[in-house]
């Protein structure tokens, strides 16, 4: 009796706690959604996410220029991290000795643990003086998206890693039994059968990359100008967000709310992505 | 040791002579002074209890063992009379040469098509007529090609196990090798498929050299033409007991142990 008792109370705690994950989420999408509402009525959906004029001062709230530095920043660090993200991968998977990995891994690791103000104090203090001798002031898509490109770095690695290293030696051996070399086992073989993990590192990554606020308000230079090139400032989009709701008030106070509901439907796409993209590879794991 | 030539035609099966082998993963021996001469364009199987090396043996014939990390060689296996253990020797090359099946179907998670070009391709081939022509023929050569022929771009995962073996010989055939080497290559299949991979070796062993590692004893002696028997001694180094033709190991064996084994007295 009691037995049974303990299970159904272990049953419904753990129901209980999964749970509550997935209210809290909810809860939070209903409140940014109630506050932001009001936005999306006086602005008109439209003239918000398709306004390039952000004047709170006078009532203009467009958000276009935001959600074009944060996917130009998405994008342009996503261009330089997932080349090197996958080689890493590669180099720890399959071609560095295990005192070479024993090095590297940690340190990569170690990547995710730095707070994202030290990125922004590093990009801010080394970068920005050596992109401006490029051309501009230095704070500039550019120098946020190379930023970015090294804090989305360990995700890509860690989860491409993973994959590549559970694809089963059986393929390996196949492919080398055959007179492949083991570049072209890699390139033949192991890339294409991980592929839908690596895919789901850098959807992972990417999300990443475009929820990240505080490195970027300190290197992109937050101009609420539509930029030209990827020397010009930007704002990013959480950017907006952290910059002006301490002040905000009224209809402002909840175009910044309307811009967080904006963003949470990006990462929920990008995670969707993501989802279809592992579902895919533990298919084709189960099917072998 | 007579060595039985089955066929006087030309073969393209590479014979194989392994002299005084010894073979160790770090300070374990586990194999010891094996000398055995493989004949051409014929089937040889190595039977033997579990243990006693026979899948080690085999994948010292296309260097496979190269790569487990502190093994090592003594004595020579050459091939046509030429060393693969010699430091001129191109392991690609050898492996293109000395083909292998796996124990479980190792299909690789791409199309048909692709799978059984993945060889020539990696080999130099590129051109998709040629590519083609190849694909063709080897599913013809692996008796799968009416199986498959109108579902060459679906993924080789969705065919079923048997199918899934015959794709992967079809695959070794794509690259021209001397010697097909297999490893228990029925013991993941139903007596169908086995079947049907049985005759096909019976069929490929008159262009190639074929060597089966099987626990199956009645599938050696349905198959062979030769027949090898490995024994682990006390130390656990596994050694070659005889070898002969398979009518006389299955008939007449001269060692007790073959004897005792074959009859199912251990093993």
């Amino acid at each position: 009796m009691t037995r049974y008792f303990t299970d159904k109370l272990a049953k419904y705690i753990v129901f209980i706690s999964g749970f509550t994950s997935f209210i809290i989420l909810l809860l939070i999408a209903l409140f940014i959604l109630r506050e932001g509402l009001p936005a999306f009525s006086e602005i008109g959906v439209f003239d918000f996410i398709f306004g390039t004029v952000w004047r709170p001062g006078i009532d203009q709230y467009g958000i276009l220029s935001m959600i074009v530095g944060s996917i130009a920043v998405t994008i342009v660090s996503m261009i330089m991290a997932v080349p090197l993200g996958i080689a890493c991968a590669i180099l720890l998977a399959e071609v560095a000795p295990s005192k070479v990995r024993n090095i590297l891994r940690p340190a990569v690791e170690l990547l995710v643990g730095i707070p994202s103000v030290v990125y922004g104090l590093v990009g801010l203090v080394l970068l920005v003086p050596i992109i401006s001798n490029i051309g501009g002031s230095g704070f500039s898509i550019l120098t946020a998206s190379i930023v970015l490109m090294v804090m989305v770095l360990p995700t890509i690695i860690s989860i491409s890693e993973d994959s590549i290293r559970a694809i089963p030696v059986s393929y390996r051996e196949g492919a080398l039994a055959l007179g492949a070399t083991k570049w072209q086992t890699i390139k033949g073989v192991v890339l294409p059968a991980a592929k839908s993990g690596i895919g789901a590192g850098i959807v992972l990554g990417m999300g990443r990359a475009i929820g990240e606020t505080m490195a970027m308000i300190m290197v992109i230079g937050n101009s609420i100008a539509f930029p030209g090139s990827l020397l010009d400032a930007a704002r990013t989009l959480t950017g907006n967000i952290a910059l002006e709701i301490n002040y905000a008030t009224g209809t402002h106070e909840s175009a910044l709310f309307a811009t967080g509901v904006v963003l949470f439907i990006f990462i929920l796409l990008l995670n969707s992505v993501a989802t279809v993209f592992l579902k895919r590879g533990s298919n084709a794991q189960r099917l072998s | 040791m007579t060595i039985y030539n089955f066929n006087g035609q030309t073969c393209r099966g590479g014979k194989i002579k392994v002299k005084n082998l010894n073979f160790y993963y770090g300070s374990f021996q586990a194999l010891r002074d094996i000398n055995l001469d493989i004949p051409g364009c014929a089937i040889t199987a190595i039977i033997g209890p579990s243990g006693c090396g026979k899948s080690s043996f085999l994948r010292l014939l296309n260097r496979m063992n190269d790569l487990i990390y502190g093994s090592r060689i003594e004595g020579s296996i050459e091939l046509d009379g030429n060393n693969i253990f010699d430091k001129a020797v191109d392991v690609v090359e050898l492996r293109k040469n000395v083909g292998m099946v796996f124990q479980k179907p190792n299909p690789f998670p791409i199309s048909i098509f692709d799978n059984i070009a993945f060889g020539p391709k990696q080999h130099g081939k590129k051109s998709k007529i040629e590519l083609e022509e190849i694909v063709e023929n080897s599913l013809k050569q692996a008796a799968l090609w009416e199986e498959v022929k109108d579902k060459l771009g679906q993924s080789a995962l969705a065919l079923s196990g048997g199918q899934q073996q015959r794709l992967c010989i079809a695959r070794v055939l794509s690259v021209e090798p001397q010697v097909i080497l297999m490893d228990e290559p029925c013991s993941a299949l139903d007596p169908m498929a086995t079947l049907k991979i049985e005759d096909l070796m019976r069929t490929l062993a008159k262009n190639y050299t074929i060597i089966i590692v099987t626990h199956n004893m009645q599938q050696a002696a349905r198959v062979s033409d030769t027949t090898a028997f490995f024994m682990m001694e006390p130390d656990r180094a596994g050694s070659l007991v005889e070898y002969g033709s398979t009518s006389e190991i299955f008939t007449n064996p001269k060692d007790k142990r073959t004897e005792d084994y074959i009859t199912g007295r251990f093993g």
